[in-house]
């Protein structure tokens, strides 16, 4: 247990990450507000609180520095979760659609 | 909470220290003994489950027949489906993930003790609530609960929120253990067992485990939803209100799906160890094997929709899920010609779980094949809610995954009773089975195909119906009669039968190597695993005896093997959750929801007492 | 022989495993998986309900965007308190570790607030009449529902219906279970927080070598911050955006 210590950032750098995430979320409802972006919005945030979600998880939860195993363990529910919630959602458009 | 103020209250309830009679077992966290109340107790969910569908064979032996009313007949299929499918195939499953698992890889214990503990009794008490649940009307909607059939407009009885908060508190079980199995697996496996040297239980048992995680939360949600909907009039499932019946639907079978796959895949670990055994070689093809049980796991999550064929879905849905669903029999096929392969050339010893066994191939085959018409979506819409579904899934569940099962108890049997069964009366139980289950399902194939509906407690007479039926109804006695002899035979030698000895099949993995039963700290020196069948290798293999037998080392070293304690508090905890579960259904007794405050509370002194009490005192 | 050193190993209360990794870490992150399932479908319910509403208030009714960005913010600073939390902890501050615990566990209960003050005014939402204009250039956009209610409202003065309950319509339904569901994970998370606050004061109990401990609890608070993100950026952001059909 006592090497993983050894890698893990600093708290100044944990301080950064915080400022990085703040700004992402400052952005993220400014682009909100922008209203001529019309269905760009929908990528641009996406992209944007995927990054969000990979820094907290990769250094905050220190993913990056622990075995890759945890990482499957987490990764798989994650993707399997969007696939499911993809999946449901196209059934419902193309399927059944409004009811 | 236990943990409030700054002079930390130091209430100290000490652990049992060497517990007897019934407080040992309600304290063991020996997960051989976890196993074998596991064992027990869903062996006997299974039999109240016989007697819900002899109940219902009997109603449908001829046309018109009045043994029970409509309403409790539909109580009786619900509760059947629900009893077999959580109460008896999964928790049987799970008694050999516990008894078995840690031998297999060469660990003393599983890594979370008292999780496992936990998880047994949790078990027990969903399962004492579904089945209690009769006094008074139990759940009637199927076993898959279709909304609106579910809702309080529709069903207002308690059968219902019974059936819901018992699925939940037997999620929290199953869970539970999943967990510890996968790290359990991960974790404890012996030095030099490595992924590809994992006995395929095991793997199976693991690929099992990893779709429980996956697979069970969403179930859970569904539930909440349907209790949200009856409890406080929320819409998930109100039409009027714009709500979506085949929301339910999608997320049950996102849910029941994988589901299916953690029936059989278990089922398919036991084959895969009993075959090699009484054929006396290797498995065709290991590699392949467990590739195809994590194919399958993968592909699991891809066919649902194939349950909802005449929903309504569309051409595209049907037509993706058609493709789906035949694709994913090709790693099943994988399975069988392994299977065979394993068979093919050896030399044969054919005792009972050999015959159980070979029995498993040819019914799961004929379950495969109906499967495979299912997966037609336009010959499904022939098939759906007739008894052709009922005929599939009691070939794949019962000729199945009930089949492994037994073969996988009497492989076992010597090995956690240290007795030997009576193989003639082994061999008579076999032959039972195998008549009184095709006996009693294959004619559901034929009113399946001529009409009948699933699900209907009477018919009328002239439908051409008749015959069959009364066939299908005199097969259960065959098969009552198979388990009959079953606990005769079992029960009886379990206490005075012959004594067994440590390997008395000849078999090829670590669990053989130590005494029948094992002690209770398992091996004595962790064993190093040099290959596959590590223990057949050791015995006939090149490499130089490995595996530290029992009996070679002193005494002295035993009191050097430290196992977990009991603990009084996976019990409490769960007991907190079964009365926590009664006070939401009785929610207005005496004050609302009184006794779910209750268990609430019960539940977490029980988690504060747990994750306080070190793993093991100073002695 | 070699097995003495297994041995040894495996007799110390589990601390031999066959990756080197701890047992209650690794059930930790399969846990989290497992529960990325439980949001998943709780999200899934919601994305196909979204804009199935019979009736409204709608999502551009009651979404405040910006309380809901500070409650966010609020969220994300915590996960950063908890970090520092545990990198205390680990270097042995046993004083950094309690303050930053504390400032943890009193952002958790501040967005908890926010979240007790969204509900409370989305219950009583009602149609200003003020308001309408404003929303009108806020959003840019104005469907008939809307236009309907602030007529209804200006010639009759009186409120035209009485707040987004969660039986008021599926916006009501899905977004109270799958934000209240977040909400009871942020609490949970507190109790968790504050338990292990109150076991540093008692001796031995959390140490530098016991940092797991803590270890265990910061990641479900981190796991818990992450599906915030999702949450704010899928519901909320989307929630208002004009999707076709919506």
């Amino acid at each position: 247990m006592s090497k993983e210590e050894i890698h893990h950032p600093t708290a100044k750098q944990y301080f950064r990450i915080a400022m990085v995430l703040s700004v992402i979320t400052a952005i993220e409802v400014a682009i909100f507000y922008l209203e001529f972006l019309g269905y760009w919005m929908v990528p641009i945030l996406v992209v944007l609180s995927t990054g969000k979600f990979a820094l907290v998880a990769m250094y905050y939860m220190h993913l990056r520095y622990d075995h890759k195993l945890f990482t499957y363990l987490f990764v798989s529910g994650v993707v399997l979760a969007t696939v499911v919630i993809f999946a449901i959602i196209s059934l419902f458009s193309f399927g059944i659609g409004r009811w | 909470m236990s943990s409030l103020p700054i002079p930390v209250p130091n209430i100290k309830i000490s652990r049992p220290v060497n517990p007897t009679g019934i407080w040992s077992w309600i304290t063991t966290v020996d997960h051989k003994r976890i196993g074998i109340m596991y064992g027990i107790t869903a062996f006997i969910l299974f039999l109240s489950g016989g007697i819900e569908a002899t109940i219902m064979r009997l109603q449908l032996a001829g046309p018109e027949l009045d043994i029970v009313s409509a309403a409790i007949y539909n109580q009786l299929f619900t509760m059947h489906g629900t009893t077999m499918i959580f109460l008896a195939i999964m928790p049987l499953s799970a008694a050999f993930f516990n008894y078995l698992i840690p031998l297999q890889i060469g660990a003393r214990d599983v890594a979370f003790p008292r999780l496992n503990a936990f998880s047994y009794w949790t078990f027990l008490g969903g399962a004492l609530m579904l089945k209690l649940s009769w006094i008074g009307g139990a759940t009637d909607a199927g076993w898959f609960g279709y909304a609106p059939l579910t809702s309080i407009d529709q069903n207002p009885g308690k059968g219902i929120d019974f059936w819901i908060l018992s699925l939940q508190i037997l999620g929290v079980a199953s869970l539970g253990s999943a967990f510890n199995f996968i790290v359990t697996i991960i974790n404890l496996r012996a030095p030099g067992m490595t992924w590809m040297r994992l006995p395929l239980f095991t793997w199976m048992s693991f690929i099992t485990a990893i779709l429980l995680v996956l697979a069970f939360p969403v179930i859970t949600v569904a539930l909440i939803e349907l209790t949200f909907d009856r409890y406080f009039a929320f819409n998930f499932f109100n039409v009027a209100n714009g709500g979506s019946v085949v929301l339910w639907q999608h997320l049950f079978w996102v849910f029941g799906h994988p589901e299916v796959y953690i029936l059989i895949l278990p089922a398919m670990g036991i084959v895969s160890e009993v075959l090699p055994v009484f054929s006396r070689k290797p498995l065709f093809g290991y590699a392949t094997v467990v590739l195809a049980g994590a194919i399958i796991a993968f592909m699991g999550w891809m066919v649902w929709s194939h349950h909802m064929f005449t929903v309504g879905l569309g051409p595209v849905a049907n037509t993706v899920f058609t493709i789906t669903t035949m694709l994913i029999a090709v790693p099943t096929g994988i399975k069988m010609f392994n299977w065979i392969g394993t068979i093919w050339g050896g030399s044969l010893k054919l005792n009972t779980p050999m015959l159980f066994s070979l029995g498993f191939i040819a019914m799961f085959l004929i379950g495969g094949l109906s499967g495979v018409m299912h997966a037609v979506s336009a010959h499904d819409a022939q098939q759906q809610d007739t008894y052709f579904v009922p005929a599939h899934i009691h070939y794949v569940l019962f000729g199945g995954a009930i089949m492994a099962i037994l073969s996988g108890i009497y492989f076992w049997f010597p090995k956690f009773s240290g007795k030997m069964y009576s193989e003639r009366e082994g061999k008579l139980h076999f032959w039972l089975m195998m008549i009184g289950q095709n006996v009693t399902f294959f004619p559901m194939h034929f009113v399946g195909l001529d009409g009948m509906p699933r699900r209907i407690y009477t018919y009328a007479e002239g439908m051409g119906w008749d015959l069959w039926n009364a066939v299908a109804t005199a097969g259960v006695f065959i098969l009552i009669a198979g388990f009959l002899v079953m606990i005769n035979n079992l029960g009886r030698h379990w206490r005075n039968g012959p004594t067994a000895t440590n390997d008395p099949w000849d078999a090829r993995t670590l669990e053989w190597s130590i005494s029948s039963p094992p002690p209770h700290y398992n091996f004595e020196e962790i064993p190093v695993v040099r290959s596959l069948d590590d223990w057949w290798e050791t015995k006939y293999g090149t490499h130089e005896k490995a595996v530290p037998v029992s009996g070679s080392s002193d005494d002295a070293h035993n009191s050097d093997i430290h196992m977990p304690q009991p603990s009084y508090w996976p019990a409490v905890t769960s007991l907190g959750l079964f009365v926590g579960g009664y006070g939401i259904v009785f929610n207005d007794l005496l004050f609302p929801y009184l006794f779910a405050g209750i268990g609430l509370l019960i539940t977490v002194i029980g988690v504060y007492a747990w994750s306080l009490e070190p793993v093991n005192d100073p002695e | 022989m070699s097995t003495d050193v297994h041995n040894n190993n495996t007799h110390e209360d589990h601390d031999y495993t066959t990756t080197g990794l701890n047992h209650r870490k690794m059930l930790m992150w399969a846990f989290l998986g497992s529960d990325c399932m439980f949001f998943g479908a709780l999200i899934a319910t919601y994305l196909v309900y979204q804009g199935k509403s019979l009736v409204g208030p709608y999502p551009i009714d009651v979404f405040d965007i910006p309380v809901t960005s500070v409650s966010t913010f609020v969220l994300l600073m915590s996960s950063m308190s908890m970090v520092l939390a545990y990198a205390a902890l680990t270097q042995n501050k046993i004083n950094g570790f309690r303050i930053w615990m504390a400032s943890t566990a009193i952002m958790g209960a501040t967005f908890i607030g926010f979240q007790v003050y969204e509900f409370s005014s989305f219950s009583t939402f009602h149609v200003d009449i003020e308001s309408c204009a404003e929303q009108k250039v806020k959003y840019g956009k104005f469907d008939d529902y809307e236009a309907e209610l602030c007529s209804n409202a200006k010639e009759d003065h009186v409120e035209t219906h009485d707040g987004l309950k969660p039986q008021t319509n599926l916006f009501g339904t899905t977004f109270y279970t799958l934000t209240g569901f977040h909400g009871a994970h942020v609490t949970l998370g507190i109790v968790w927080i504050l338990s292990l606050l109150f076991l540093s004061y008692k001796k031995g109990m959390i140490t530098p070598e016991r940092h797991l401990d803590v270890d265990l609890a910061a990641l479900y608070w981190h796991f818990v911050d992450v599906v915030w993100i999702v949450i704010f950026t899928v519901i909320y952001l989307f929630g208002v955006f004009p999707f076709p059909g919506s």
